[in-house]
């Protein structure tokens, strides 16, 4: 029986060892430590022994189970962890295959700097205001201070529905709206829509995009109308953006300038984007004319303010080099594709 | 405006490079366009005296010259002019100089004509950029025989007075002043802080008193409130000196004879425009300044007829007009070669009534720009003076001793209060009073008893702002500080904004592209989409004076832009456009009020989607928006956009929020496609931004996590094919009740085990009791409910 026992060892042991996959592995642990195995089938025999030999063989068959179930479970270990590394190599990818992309929409290249611009303002405590752009005559020029006849109104070719209402030429119409319905301080701007009957090329068109700004308090200032557009344009170009002040006219605005930003390609030095010139004309700006505030029912003489006005499609083309105007409106998936 | 340096240099004496005084010009508000130096246009080109000339021994039509560059040694040059002799003096274009004639260069070489060396080229007017207005004695075709005071090898530029430098000023509508040499030499001297001489002009005159010739009335004394006229007999006509030719076109004013000069000459130095007549064609001597009567005509300097009506300002003589007052001379009246004596006219005309007759004969001239915006109403006189006085120097004819002024101004002289503390205040600025009174006493604002006075030609200055930005300007804007807004504001997006933002966040999130389009279409854009003939988005808001058809109605539907910009994305080979936009229609209310602006998102697909991806991404839009109760229904007869037209009658439909609709969404009508030329399926959706956001809730409730294990059933039902999936859904839903969590929908199947015209739809109903485990029996009753509401429907267990 000893040597029975013996003989199984040696077998199984022999087996295990060489046992290369984890089903066979298991056939063998049936085969020997099943049920029906073989070394249930030795044990089976036991009976037949004496008292002295029972206990002596039964610790030796103890002994040969224990080795062979914890050669087997070591064995199984080893398999398992052989399978799993076969597995892993075998799902090795080809990770320079092209990604499987969900869709993702851009938001066109204009709406991006609104946005932009929107979120700098409303850090400087600005809300944000519509008005409407079909238009009375009154709040696109009257209570600008461009009364009928006056000259300037030649130089912004206006699209007129009737002689009274016309398409706004600029957002500045929404400044009257706003000082109409608002008792200072007043601290908004206004983004939309505006028009003039200029013909399409690449630097003109009939629809343009233009953000509005206005200020109204005790104690405004011109430099406060400057830190305001100074930080604008240091938040939209970098800290080291400087701005300059060009005095300009403007009939709703006294003192009135025009704004040049320095520019953003050679920082001032002079290039060909900016003709040499080292700032590039950018917006409008100035103290509210007392005429204005004071058609809108705003005592000049204790609250003064600034306003602004900046065109959109301007500061889209330049921060992107565009330079054709007519892309924006155009809307190929191939020029949209390239925002995000 | 076109300023000679020359000429200003008579007013302000500057010791700065052309490029430092635009800069300056520039920043205290007189802006610099461009400025010019002419030397630099005929770099290289220096005088030649020709020492002989012989015929080439190889072309008939060539000579050879040998020419006295004021080297050495002569020179040799290959000419084809006949008109040049020894002893001329010559321009030459010498080796290395680019010479520019129209839009050709060409770089001078030594080379060889005809196998003569030849070291350069004469040069004609054109090539340095003159005509005979210029050089009146020169041969406009041929080589320029210069007649002027210099020596061989002096520069072209300083030897015919090309070296003058001319600066190009964009000056805004409300300083008609610097619209001259005079004005802009007061800017200069206020600018760069050197003193302006101006004198007084003074002319000698003869005995002769012009009342005796000539009687001034002006019967409309409102349009023109100062007329003043003066008279020079014996003319002589002929071309003006140099110096005056070459200031003329150094500010692009085309010389023309001594006369006609010196009234442009003096309009360009004071800015008052001045007019000429022939005494000879004043009819009765008599000038009469009034209205035009109805049905009179003249034909102006242009050649032109043209009709007057009666609210215009004409110059008449006795008869008939001769002038349309500070717009245009009559032609007949002008100066003539045999022009013996000349009325000069300098007046004031109101400047609305100018801009406007000049607008309706459609003819802007310089002197009506002038007039327009508003002139010195005291600068008739001087202006005069300064013309008899260039009469006298030039030698241009006798000039009557008197003058007729017939003046009914009442100068407009504003008394402004200035208050330096205010406008520091008002600036942000520390600028002593002193300073300021320095500033504005340089730009001839007088400060008087703490008040400024604006003088006769600064009619812009009304209030102290006005007196804040002359004050400004000189300080330079650039000199104010910067400051941070005082006191704190707090500021956000409303929630119509925000509800925006989400949009645009959702779309992009979805893979649609945001686009934008013009707000005006095209009115044969709504037959375009098939919009019936009776809709009323047909009734537009229109443009009166559009830039063209296409551009000529606002939208009172975004669909067509949308399937425009579709279209071109499909003709330029995009596989696939997902986009969106949100932009605005424009409803006509009643004709003199304005229309409603009410805002739309539409959106528009093609390449890789269907109907279900837009209806899938419109139920995501909604559960983002937090639009709940939704509806879809096909269109029908009641549909409540008439864009319905435009869209697939059996796969387009619209959306609801219970009863309220949203907008209308689907396949694109194959004939619309057609008329679009789209060659695949397209989708588009437009939504009601208003409705969406009403119809919105904002508010996010948490509900808490089910206690209770849910009880699934799963129910396969046959039924007719024109049964909406939407009618068995409600109907499960409301056979179930209460306990019902979800019912979804996971197949539907056609085909060879089902009837024709019928299909088979599988779902999946959850339920689940808030109270405790739902017992199998209770699920058991419920699915009992359901089949009995379905069969109702027509809907049988499929088995």
């Amino acid at each position: 029986m000893k040597e029975q026992l013996r003989q199984i060892e040696e077998t199984a042991s022999a087996a295990i060892s060489s046992c290369t996959d984890l089903r066979a592995l298991d056939e063998l642990r049936v085969k020997f430590l099943g049920k029906k195995g073989e070394l249930t089938a030795i044990l089976k025999q036991m009976g037949k022994l004496s008292a002295e030999e029972r206990p002596v063989m039964g610790q030796l068959a103890n002994e040969v189970r224990g080795k062979l179930e914890s050669m087997i479970s070591e064995k199984s270990a080893a398999l398992q962890e052989a399978a799993k590394a076969a597995k892993i190599a075998a799902e090795s990818l080809d990770v320079t295959m092209p990604g499987k992309r969900p869709a993702m929409g851009r938001l066109h290249p204009l709406q991006i700097v609104e946005n932009e611009i929107k979120e700098i303002f409303l850090g400087m405590g600005f809300s944000v205001a519509d008005g409407p752009e079909v238009e009375y005559d009154y709040y696109n020029f009257e209570a600008l201070n461009l009364p009928p006849n006056h000259p300037a109104r030649d130089t912004q070719d206006t699209f007129y529905i009737t002689e009274n209402i016309l398409l706004r030429t600029q957002t500045s119409s929404v400044q009257v709206h706003v000082m109409e319905n608002q008792k200072p301080p007043i601290r908004v701007i206004s983004p939309g829509r505006v028009y003039r009957s200029d013909a399409v090329d690449a630097t003109h068109s009939p629809l343009f995009h233009q953000i509005e700004g206005l200020v109204v308090d005790k104690g405004i200032t011109m430099a406060d109308l400057k830190g305001t557009l100074e930080l604008l344009m240091q938040r939209l170009y970098g800290d080291d953006c400087k701005i300059r002040l060009r005095p300009h006219h403007f009939p709703f605005t006294e003192p009135s300038a025009e704004v040049d930003v320095m520019c953003f390609n050679c920082h001032g030095e002079g290039c060909r984007v900016c003709k040499g010139e080292g700032y590039i004309e950018l917006l409008g700006a100035g103290m509210v004319h007392p005429k204005v505030l004071e058609g809108c029912g705003i005592d000049s003489s204790v609250y003064s303010g600034f306003a602004f006005g900046l065109g959109l499609e301007r500061i889209v083309m330049r921060r992107y080099n565009i330079s054709d105007m007519r892309l924006l409106f155009e809307n190929d998936m191939r020029f949209l594709e390239q925002f995000r | 405006m076109n300023l000679s340096m020359k000429w200003l240099a008579d007013y302000v004496k500057l010791d700065i490079t052309p490029k430092e005084f635009c800069a300056g010009m520039t920043m205290s508000g007189s802006k610099v366009e461009a400025f010019e130096e002419e030397a630099e246009k005929v770099q290289g080109i220096v005088v030649g005296r020709i020492l002989s000339k012989a015929q080439h021994e190889n072309a008939d039509a060539l000579f050879v010259c040998s020419v006295d560059m004021g080297g050495e040694e002569p020179v040799q040059i290959v000419t084809n002019a006949k008109n040049v002799q020894p002893g001329d003096l010559v321009p030459v274009a010498t080796p290395g100089t680019v010479v520019t004639e129209g839009s050709e260069s060409m770089k001078i070489k030594v080379s060889k004509v005809r196998g003569v060396e030849s070291r350069g080229m004469f040069c004609g007017l054109s090539t340095l950029g003159l005509t005979q207005h210029d050089f009146p004695y020169a041969d406009a075709e041929s080589v320029f025989v210069i007649q002027e005071d210099c020596v061989p090898g002096q520069d072209i530029a300083s030897a015919i007075g090309l070296n003058d430098v001319s600066v190009e000023f964009e000056i805004t509508s409300n300083r008609p002043d610097c619209l001259s040499v005079i004005g802009l030499a007061r800017e200069a001297a206020a600018t760069f802080d050197v003193p302006l001489e101006v004198k007084e002009p003074a002319y000698h005159g003869t005995e002769e008193n012009i009342e005796d010739t000539l009687d001034v009335e002006v019967q409309n004394q409102t349009l023109c409130t100062r007329y003043a006229a003066g008279l020079v007999r014996n003319v002589k006509i002929g071309p003006s000196p140099r110096w005056m030719r070459e200031r003329l076109r150094a500010s692009g004013v085309r010389p023309i004879n001594n006369l006609v000069d010196i009234t442009n000459y003096v309009m360009l130095e004071y800015g008052q425009p001045m007019h000429a007549f022939d005494l000879r064609y004043v009819a009765g001597g008599k000038i009469c300044v009034r209205n035009a009567k109805a049905g009179e005509t003249i034909t102006t300097l242009d050649g032109i007829e043209r009709s007057l009506s009666e609210e215009m300002l004409i110059i008449a003589d006795a008869e008939k007009p001769i002038a349309v007052a500070g717009v245009m001379g009559g032609e007949y009246s002008g100066i003539m070669e045999d022009t013996v004596d000349v009325v000069f006219e300098s007046a004031y005309f109101e400047p609305t009534q100018v801009r406007l007759t000049a607008k309706k004969l459609g003819m802007r001239t310089d002197a009506s720009a002038r007039y327009e915006k508003g002139l010195d109403e005291t600068s008739m006189l001087t202006t005069l003076k300064r013309a008899f006085s260039l009469v006298e120097e030039l030698g241009a004819g006798e000039v009557v001793g008197t003058i007729i002024d017939r003046n009914y101004a009442n100068p407009v002289q504003n008394r402004i209060p200035f208050q330096p503390d205010w406008i520091n205040g008002f600036l942000g600025t520390e600028i002593p009073a002193a300073d300021m009174e320095k500033y504005l006493t340089s730009l001839g604002i007088q400060v008087e008893n703490g008040e400024a006075v604006s003088p006769s030609f600064r009619i812009d200055l009304e209030r102290p702002a006005d007196i804040a930005e002359e004050v400004a300007r000189i300080y330079g804007y650039n000199n104010i500080p910067s400051t941070v807004i005082k006191g704190v504001a707090e500021a956000q997006f409303t929630p119509e904004q925000k509800f925006n933002r989400t949009i645009e966040q959702a779309m992009t999130g979805m893979g649609c592209s945001g686009i934008l389009t013009y707000s005006f279409i095209s009115p044969k854009w709504f037959d375009k989409i098939g919009l019936p003939a009776d809709s009323k988005l047909r009734n537009t808001t229109t443009i009166m004076n559009p830039l063209g058809e296409e551009t000529s109605v606002m939208q009172t539907t975004t669909l067509p832009s949308m399937l425009e910009v579709l279209a071109t994305n499909y003709n330029k080979r995009n596989a696939q456009a997902w986009l969106f936009e949100i932009s605005k229609e424009y409803l006509p209310t009643t004709p003199d009020k304005l229309p409603e602006e009410p805002q739309r998102l539409t959106i528009g697909m093609f390449g890789g989607c269907d109907f279900f991806d837009l209806k899938g991404m419109l139920e995501v839009l909604m559960e983002k928006l937090g639009v709940s109760g939704l509806r879809f229904t096909r269109c029908g007869e009641d549909c409540p956009y008439d864009e319905a037209a435009a869209f697939h009658p059996g796969r387009s439909a619209v959306i609801y929020s219970g009863t309220a609709p949203l907008g209308i969404f689907g396949e694109i009508h194959p004939t619309v496609q057609e008329n679009y030329g789209i060659g695949v399926k397209t989708y588009a959706a437009k939504l009601d931004i208003p409705a969406l956001f009403a119809a919105a809730c904002e508010e996010i409730t948490y509900k808490p996590l089910p206690k209770f294990p849910a009880m699934t059933r799963d129910l396969s039902l046959v039924c007719d094919e024109s049964i909406p999936v939407a009618e068995l859904e409600d109907a499960i839903r409301e056979a179930v009740g209460k306990p019902l969590e979800k019912v979804e929908l996971f197949d539907v199947y056609r085909g060879e085990q089902i009837a024709k015209d019928k299909k088979s739809v599988s779902y999946k109903i959850v339920m689940r009791s808030a109270d405790g485990t739902m017992t199998d029996e209770q699920a058991d009753a419920a699915m009992k409910r359901v089949l009995k509401a379905l069969t109702k429907l027509g809907a049988d267990l499929r088995m």
